[in-house]
């Protein structure tokens, strides 16, 4: 099982001179076999494709392994997209679990969050895959049924109408990872739930699962141009991901494990959003939940969804 | 037991110049449906009419439906050893080869869903990282080797027999055989489960779903049987008694009631008083926001399954094999519908967050799935065929004994 060790200054240090080390190691093997079989091995190199094939579920690599995987990802994308990025394993914090609240008040259906969620994530641009879905609600009913996907965020607030949006809510009780047939994915000690993207086998049956319509595919392989890269990615997180695989909100784990707030946070004109340590009692999220009328969506169904909504 | 291979598979390929044809016809269809998946593999699922709104589609209703016909094959085998049937006996291992051909074709229809067949080691235990108990996909996946393997292996122990001259012995299979009888029940409720253990998904949600996979299986198990039998009793010299196919006729036309019984329960649970939960049911049966491309699908199947179970209820009818066929091959499609693209499509519609998005199959998705059917009816012919020469004696050890050829098969 997954044990929360956050690597103290020194150990982050050693980590990256390995890696770096190891990483010229094993560019320098590849280099060869290269030479004699590019473009072969679906852009990929021999080595790189028999690594990548063997590689073993995230939880279960050593740290050389895990370093030789990220690796393979920087090199495997600057192949695919031409652009340098780096790849890190951001460990959870300790003592953190993550949640957000949303003030369905001040939300004004611009937006914004979703398009900062797409450039921060890396996310596929012509697949119009989006991590946050904001509903246009009708005033005085929480019914989903005649909720407004497909609205024109030029014109809003429309009369009538309240906001909601809706993502990955990291639930506790997580239907999808007890979907999973091959445990790749699963929930952390900072209670995000995570995927591994090189163990997925795409059956989607986590899919099928999410009451909240979450989790998103990549029916062919996430279209970007080098110029809609973010560097800074991590691998439970925004890495480009490979065609065939399941991907979802990750309450933005290249940021937020280092103490930043998510993308969608960030990008909120109006305030709405409130993210923060459930576990922090002088949290602002801690008084939200106890100062607020909440609720959370389908409760009933019992998944435990870490993500509550609240008005003024 | 090598020879014993080695002539059931030279049995398989002997046979006259429309045995070939035949042969030949499945093995077209199958390299279509295998190029069609390679350009599936190159391009990913895009190629399909999938989406995140609707991400099951065709190949899965197929795999729904296949799990159904699996199971049931195995229901010769109850009457058969129950009851002590002889008549019955006789064409148990047609049933069980129907059963490892509908196997197959099941799991083929998983594996063409998946976006990452290449990465399909990671569910072996040991090597990967299987989720059981858990996931109800890793118990179908366990329920469904296990029941390949025991529909493999007693078939083959009972033609071994057969072919060294031996009488099999009741005792050394018979376990097994009881075995196969339950795990025909556990396979189909196991995928059952798979989908009623969705809570975010209210049309799958139902703890009578079980029980409809199982009574809808018990329809077009049989009426595949009874259509197989009787393109068997003309095209082989194998004895096949009508007293089989009027028990089976006869299973099928209790089951169907049965099966519309759920059908109407279920509907006045979901219209009496109408909540959201039946958003689904409404879609599939009258449409949504002006979308219903399921409406004619479902209305088609409901009356295939209605004209069927009259024809299946009425002794006078049911007993004109012509009617017979008619009341088979109407279920058979009716079934198909219902459970098939009538089941696993409108779980997806409306989405969890009351998005209405329509599925259509692509030409791809159709290919495939005519591959694997073919695929699937190609291993049954060749099966079929080794099993009737070896009961028949046609092929038998060369043995002395053997030169006194066996009266009758068993």
């Amino acid at each position: 099982m997954m044990k929360p060790q956050p690597p103290t200054e020194s150990e982050a240090g050693f980590d990256t001179y390995r890696r770096k080390f190891l990483g010229n190691v094993v560019k320098a093997a590849g280099a060869g076999v290269a030479a004699t079989a590019t473009a072969a091995w679906g852009g990929s190199t021999f080595v790189d494709a028999m690594g990548g094939f063997f590689q073993d579920h995230y939880q279960r690599m050593s740290p050389d392994e895990i370093a030789a995987a990220l690796e393979r990802i920087e090199r495997r994308a600057a192949r695919d997209y031409g652009v340098d990025i780096r790849c890190e394993d951001t460990k959870p914090l300790p003592g953190t679990v993550f949640g957000y609240a949303l003030n369905i008040s001040k939300c004004k259906g611009y937006r914004d969050c979703v398009s900062a969620c797409v450039r921060e994530n890396n996310i596929g641009r012509d697949s119009q895959v989006q991590y946050i879905r904001v509903l246009e609600m009708d005033e005085g009913t929480l019914n989903l049924e005649s909720a407004n996907h497909y609205y024109d965020p030029e014109t809003v607030p429309s009369e009538g109408k309240y906001y909601m949006p809706v993502q990955c809510m990291q639930c506790d009780n997580p239907p999808c990872v007890k979907a999973c047939p091959t445990k790749a994915t699963w929930k952390d000690p900072d209670g995000i739930v995570v995927i591994d993207y090189d163990w997925c086998i795409g059956c989607r049956y986590c899919m099928a699962a999410c009451p909240y319509w979450a989790r998103h595919f990549n029916w062919s392989k996430p279209e970007l141009g080098p110029e809609d890269i973010n560097p800074d990615t991590n691998y439970l997180g925004n890495r480009p991901r490979p065609v065939g695989v399941v991907e979802k909100c990750h309450y933005c784990t290249q940021r937020t494990r280092k103490g930043r707030q998510p993308a969608c946070q960030e990008a909120c004109p109006t305030g709405a959003r409130i993210f923060g340590n459930l576990l922090d009692p002088d949290s602002e999220i801690r008084y939200v939940l106890a100062n607020k009328k909440v609720f959370r969506l389908k409760e009933e169904l019992g998944a435990e969804p870490k993500f509550w909504y609240f008005t003024d | 037991m090598l020879r014993f291979a080695l002539d059931g598979m030279a049995a398989m390929f002997r046979g006259g110049r429309a045995y070939w044809l035949w042969l030949g016809f499945l093995a077209t269809l199958v390299a279509i449906g295998v190029l069609a998946y390679a350009r599936q593999m190159q391009t990913g699922l895009i190629v399909t009419g999938m989406s995140d709104q609707v991400s099951w589609g065709f190949y899965i209703s197929n795999f729904t439906f296949l799990v159904g016909i699996a199971a049931a094959a195995v229901l010769l085998v109850i009457p058969a050893y129950i009851f002590n049937r002889k008549d019955v006996k006789s064409v148990v291992l047609i049933g069980e080869g129907l059963a490892v051909a509908a196997v197959v074709a099941a799991m083929l229809f998983v594996i063409v869903d998946l976006g990452r067949p290449d990465r399909i080691l990671h569910l072996m235990p040991g090597i990967g990282r299987f989720n059981f108990p858990q996931s109800m996909l890793a118990w179908d996946i366990l329920v469904l080797t296990g029941y390949l393997a025991l529909n493999l292996l007693i078939p083959m122990y009972v033609h071994y027999c057969h072919y060294r001259n031996r009488e099999p012995v009741l005792k050394a299979y018979f376990p097994f055989v009881v075995l196969a009888m339950f795990w025909a029940i556990s396979i189909h409720t196991v995928t059952a489960f798979l989908f009623a253990a969705n809570t975010a998904r209210p049309f799958w949600n139902l703890a009578l779903l079980a029980p409809r996979f199982i009574a809808t299986a018990f329809v077009s198990g049989p009426a595949l049987i009874i259509l197989v039998l009787l393109v068997l009793r003309r095209v082989t010299r194998y004895p096949i008694e009508q007293s089989v196919i009027n028990t089976l006729a006869l299973i099928m036309a209790f089951a169907l009631q049965i099966s519309l019984f759920f059908v109407g329960a279920e509907l006045f649970t979901d219209f009496y008083n109408e909540t959201a939960h039946a958003a689904s049911v409404r879609y599939l049966y009258f449409g949504l926001e002006g979308m219903n491309a399921l409406q004619p699908f479902i209305w088609a199947a409901l009356a295939m399954n209605v004209v069927a179970v009259v024809i299946l209820s009425i002794h006078s009818l049911r007993r004109q094999n012509r009617l017979l066929v008619a009341a088979c091959v109407l279920a058979f499609i009716g079934i198909w519908l219902e459970k098939g693209i009538g089941f696993v499509i409108p779980g997806f519609i409306p989405t969890p967050l009351g998005e209405v998005f329509e599925y259509t199959p692509t030409w791809t998705e159709f290919t495939v799935a005519v591959g694997i059917w073919a695929l699937a009816i190609l291993i049954f012919t060749l099966l079929a065929k080794a099993s009737i020469a070896i009961s028949t004696g046609a092929v038998r050890a060369p043995t002395q004994e053997s030169a006194a050829a066996r009266p009758a098969a068993t």
